[in-house]
């Protein structure tokens, strides 16, 4: 226990050092303002300027957090089928891959010709952002799955249903997790692409438009938003990950709760 | 009803004809059983005894119909194997319980997804199924164990734990691949006990395939010997002490003797395999 506490304290000191570096880097090197803000001047605009820029982050948050739940639901759906039909494996891998090589900017424009700018891309390319790390996690726990357990539940007469509910599913769940905590990131990359874009709202439209202005210490606030954003949205999934799989990493919290 | 099925078409509960098993194809082929004929009666208890390799598993594979025979039919209860409305129980060398889950749960499992049990699932899991789960841990030796996970308990808390799932929903055919293989002597004869007393009320059919061979003589009333490549079957005999048999009966003479000749069919057939090869 005191090793862990030693540990959690270096690495909230690491932290903090790296901003006190950073800000004291910009006074000593006379750093200005229009190329590296300082931290501390990062976070007074973003206090003084939040209510101009809460308008725009709610929207960020929700339009990520709708791609990310429609990530989870397709990726789940398609990673299930892929892992546990060899078939729609060999169909369906080589058109992710090609899928994925794609860089997703390119297909914002094609979203706002389908559904006009705004809230629709925003949210579709974050779901497309986000769904092939969980794919391919949940397609390679089903594939992985021992021989050995199959085995149990053929003897049982189970249906393939229900070995997928009882043994597939629960042992990919460590994959899955694992694949959320990427995905999350990526969910808010893809809806900062398609507001910087096509959208008058979100942050990356407010970074968009503070660019122009040369108000850099905005666009920095815009971005240590969505840095604070990523890192609670990660914090929340490695929450849940522990209490849920901490049977894949023999958790003693997870058999008392 | 089925013992109408069985007289009306002549064929024991478990019922192997001119059955052969190839693994694999063309130039890596491995003939692991060639033509065997097996019949064991309904609530039979029927030890497999063979050098590694002779296709012992390979039997219990083809009567839990994990896979199909290459030629020949393989009958449980009167049908053709996975037809069968029967429940079959099975454990393995290995506990391969389900670590995400805790060891109630984890015996739960059959009745989660075997008929009759499955209809009642919702139900009766934390009443009737949940009494007999505690009964039934008691048993083998693991009373107020049910919380825990497989990770927290021993390798023997594991194999009773897994017995314990092969048996909870009453299968009428029971398949033991090396069950006790890795627990240590007291845990096993422990075991071996345990093990004579369900089959002793429930009457389940058996099959046991083991290395042991004082084990097969203690628990089953016929041992089959096997002899590899390719596996079939070379002695079948029946073991006549009466029951409850205990560790203690291991010692009679005839008891040393059967294990005897036992060991020396296999030695022979071990040998004439090197000689072959
Ligand atoms: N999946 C497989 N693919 C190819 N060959 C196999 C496979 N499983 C078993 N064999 C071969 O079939 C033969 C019989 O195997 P089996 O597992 O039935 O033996 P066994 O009697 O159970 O041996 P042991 O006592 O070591 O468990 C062996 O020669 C083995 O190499
Ligand atoms: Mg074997």
């Amino acid at each position: 226990m005191s090793t862990e506490k030693r540990r959690q304290l270096a690495s909230i000191a690491l932290i903090i050092g790296f901003f006190v570096v950073w800000e004291l880097a910009c006074i000593v090197f006379g750093i200005k303002d229009i190329v590296l803000p300082r931290p501390s001047q990062i976070i007074t605009t973003l206090v003084t300027r939040f209510p101009a820029i809460l308008p725009h982050a709610i929207p960020t948050l929700v339009n990520t957090l709708i791609g990310f739940a429609l990530g989870i639901i397709g990726g789940v759906a398609i990673g299930a089928l892929i892992g546990s039909s060899r078939l729609a494996y060999d169909v369906a891998y080589p058109l992710l891959i090609g899928f994925s090589s794609i860089p997703k900017v390119a297909v914002v424009p094609i979203f706002v010709l389908w559904f006009g700018a705004g809230f629709a891309p925003a949210v579709l390319t974050a779901m497309i952002l986000c769904i092939f790390p969980i794919v391919v996690n949940v397609a390679t726990g089903l594939a992985t799955t021992e021989p050995e357990l199959e085995d149990v539940m053929r003897a049982l007469k189970a249906s393939k249903l229900d070995t997928l509910l009882n043994v597939g599913l629960p042992r990919t769940m460590p994959y899955f997790f694992a694949s959320l905590k990427v995905a999350i990131t990526q969910a808010f990359v893809g809806t900062v692409i398609a507001e910087t874009v096509a959208s008058n709202r979100g942050i990356g439209n407010l970074m968009m438009i503070a660019s122009a202005n040369f108000d850099v210490p905005l666009v920095f606030a815009g971005l240590l938003i969505l840095a604070l954003l990523g890192v609670a949205l990660y914090v929340l999934f490695a929450v849940i990950e522990n209490r849920v799989t901490g049977w894949a990493r023999r958790k003693d919290e997870f058999a008392g709760g | 009803m089925t013992t109408e099925v069985d007289a009306a078409l002549d064929r024991s509960y478990v019922q192997l004809d001119k059955v052969t098993h190839t693994y694999g194809r063309g130039e890596r082929q491995v003939r692991a059983l060639d033509e065997t004929d097996l019949r064991i009666d309904k609530g039979d208890f029927i030890a497999l005894v063979g050098p590694s390799g002779c296709g012992k598993s390979t039997i219990l594979k083809l009567v839990t119909g994990l896979m199909e025979a290459s030629t020949g039919y393989v009958f449980v209860a009167g049908r053709e194997v996975g037809a069968e409305p029967v429940r079959v129980g099975m454990a393995f060398q290995n506990p391969t319980l389900l670590p995400w889950l805790n060891l109630r749960d984890n015996v739960m499992l059959p009745l989660k997804i075997v008929p009759p049990f499955r209809q009642d699932y919702r139900a009766k899991r934390k009443t009737e199924f949940r009494d007999r789960i505690e009964a039934l841990l008691t048993q083998v030796g693991l009373a107020g164990f049910g919380d825990k996970y497989p990770w927290q308990l021993s390798g023997g808390m594991l194999q009773r734990a897994s017995l314990c799932r092969a048996l909870i929903h009453e299968p009428q055919l029971l398949m033991l691949d090396e069950p006790f293989g890795a627990l240590d002597q007291f845990t096993r004869e422990e075991l071996w006990a345990i093990m004579q007393e369900l089959w002793m009320t429930h009457r389940p059919t058996v099959l046991l395939v083991t290395h042991d061979l004082k084990e097969a003589a203690y628990l089953a009333n016929r041992i089959c010997v096997m002899a590899a490549r390719p596996g079939r079957i070379i002695d079948d005999s029946v073991v006549p002490f009466a029951r409850p048999r205990t560790v203690a009966m291991s010692y009679d003479p005839e008891f040393v003797s059967l294990t005897q000749h036992l060991r020396e069919l296999i030695v022979s057939a071990r040998t004439t395999v090197e000689a072959q090869s």
